[in-house]
């Protein structure tokens, strides 16, 4: 991470200190909150992959009590190359938070979230299925849109658009 | 050709049934079963009647979507949102408007809002009689569905009238609406909504005190608040579960803040409250369209963004700065700054969200719908589980599925 990252991490954490789950999330995992934006007034939280499974519950423990959506970007031909966004709303607080892990295309893994909260299930076998980033602990990683003998992943951006395959 | 060639996944595998030297029984129900509104498949196991286990099998409707739309212009996204949940189109294009135009940071005029809300209710009233038909004719009372459909149709008479297709109207612009209400749009939308409780009435006449919808809807599938929060359950059956949850009151989007409307919420959980809840839905829905309508604004259609909206017919053709914005509109799309943004709206059936990325260009990095019965899908099991077979019908119909948005 570069220097101007940092600082502009910490600039939206400090002023986002009153947010229960970003005071939460410094207070349990600090050193792995990686990056943070605040744009178009919906705030990003990076998250460190080993530590997205605890940042989830942490979270959720704050007052984030349901988990909207799961989904995935391929920045291709970048690395790390796919980031798994986490949408997170809080019925309480009328918010929302934005969870990114940042994976690359070399282990494609990431904790499930499902012990969380269990509606993850669909979403995370969609992201493996268009995506192929693995979730582990996950109860039943199947294709989910795909025919299960399909090959390849197809919303990945190197995945051909058109012609036979 | 033998039997081989048909094999399916088996999802499940038969037990045996303690107690008992019998082994419980595997049921495929569907893709092609009429009360599964669409192709959804689902591997039941059960014991004599009993629903013991469910797996539901999507992805027969898959048609790629949200890969198609990374090869489109934003503008050309909007009629693929249409042809997601096609019970709804005028949601989806409202979401993916707001979403393109929060990247935007776009202003849009009051007049518009206004007649987004007013659209958007209109599809809320349309889908609802939908499932309302088809819900009553799984449970065996044939004849709603004809009395739903006749309003429906003077609904979809209103969306021809307004964006010439009954259904797909693609009628959203980013920026505003695609063209200007004819005449006497505002007069019909008037007499529909003069007429339209007295036919919830005679809906609720029919069905309220039949013995058998009542038996066959109180006190099945079961959801608890709790539950219905962590399967991610959204719309009226979250609501009918006990959690007082609607986005158009709690995150207001296109000037829902300045209507006026009761959310209907309940804490029984079962099939009935859900119905309760959609009937009193369609009638706080006719109070929203007639304050959009009483309230309705003066001014402009669209945002003033010349490199955004289209230019009208008229200055196309008499001014030579609209006619190239036109040809670059049209030729090379918008750029749209980078970011991202998710934005939801409160469709019929619950949260639909998407999930816009730019990069900057003319066409969507990637476009996301987070979409409500996909969510709702998932807790179809805790609700049939340990119930009848019959029942598995009647919580389908009640969570109100469409396919077409839970495979994209």
């Amino acid at each position: 991470m570069d220097m101007d990252s940092a600082q502009e991490r910490d600039t939206v954490l400090a002023a986002h200190a009153g947010d229960p789950a970003v005071a939460a999330l410094e207070a349990a995992i600090a050193g792995s909150i990686v990056n943070a934006r605040f744009d178009r007034n919906e705030l990003t939280l990076w998250i460190a992959r080993d530590a997205i499974r605890e940042a989830a519950r942490t979270v959720r423990d704050a007052g984030y009590n349901f988990l909207a959506d799961v989904t995935c970007v391929d920045w291709y031909p970048a690395e790390p190359r796919f980031e798994v966004n986490y949408h997170i709303l809080s019925h309480g607080l009328r918010r929302r938070i934005r969870l990114c892990v940042l994976v690359d295309s070399l282990d494609p893994e990431v904790a499930s979230i499902t012990p969380v909260w269990p509606s993850a299930n669909f979403y995370e076998r969609e992201v493996w299925d268009l995506f192929g980033v693995r979730f582990s602990g996950h109860p039943n990683l199947r294709r989910i849109m795909m025919p299960d003998e399909w090959e390849g992943h197809p919303l990945r951006k190197d995945y051909p658009v058109e012609g036979y395959r | 050709m033998d039997a081989a060639d048909f094999a399916i996944s088996p999802l499940l595998e038969p037990r045996p049934v303690e107690g008992s030297k019998d082994r419980t029984m595997i049921l495929n129900m569907g893709p092609q079963h009429p009360s599964t509104h669409g192709v959804l498949r689902l591997v039941l196991e059960i014991d004599g009647e009993t629903v013991l286990r469910l797996v539901p099998d999507i992805g027969f409707l898959h048609t790629g979507i949200e890969k198609t739309c990374e090869a489109k212009f934003y503008q050309q996204v909007v009629p693929l949102t249409d042809r997601i949940d096609y019970l709804s189109p005028m949601s989806n294009n409202l979401c993916y408007c707001l979403a393109v135009e929060k990247l935007l940071e776009l202003e849009i005029p009051p007049r518009a809002q206004f007649l987004r809300v007013l659209l958007n209710e209109l599809t809320r009233i349309q889908s609802h009689l939908v499932w309302l038909g088809t819900h009553a004719m799984d449970i065996g009372a044939l004849t709603v569905f004809l009395y739903t459909f006749r309003e429906r149709e003077e609904i979809l008479k209103i969306f021809e009238h307004v964006s010439g297709q009954r259904m797909m109207g693609s009628y959203f612009r980013i920026g505003g609406l695609s063209l200007e209400p004819p005449v006497d749009f505002y007069e019909r939308v008037q007499k529909l909504l003069r007429m339209m409780p007295e036919k919830i009435d005679e809906y609720e006449n029919l069905l309220n005190g039949n013995p058998i919808w009542q038996n066959r809807l109180k006190g099945v599938g079961y959801l608890s608040a709790a539950d219905a929060i962590a399967l991610g359950v959204t719309g009226p059956p979250l609501r009918a579960s006990g959690v007082d949850w609607d986005l158009r009151r709690d995150m207001p989007y296109s000037s829902y803040e300045k209507f006026h409307f009761k959310v209907p919420v309940s804490d029984v959980g079962d099939v009935w409250t859900r119905y309760v809840l959609r009937m009193q839905e369609m009638r706080e829905s006719v109070k929203i369209c007639q304050q959009a309508l009483d309230g309705m604004p003066e001014g402009r259609l669209n945002a003033d963004a010349p490199k955004v909206v289209l230019p009208d017919r008229e200055k196309m053709k008499t001014q030579m700065e609209a006619l190239i914005y036109h040809f670059k509109i049209v030729t090379e799309g918008f750029a749209v700054p980078a970011g991202r943004v998710y934005q939801a709206i409160e469709s019929p059936r619950g949260e639909m969200g998407y999930f816009v990325v730019s990069d900057g260009t003319a066409k969507p990095y990637r476009v996301h719908m987070r979409n409500p019965t996909y969510a709702s899908l998932q807790a179809l099991e805790t609700m049939c589980v340990g119930r009848l077979l019959a029942d598995v019908v009647a919580v389908i119909g009640s969570i109100d599925i469409v396919l077409g948005e839970i495979d994209r």
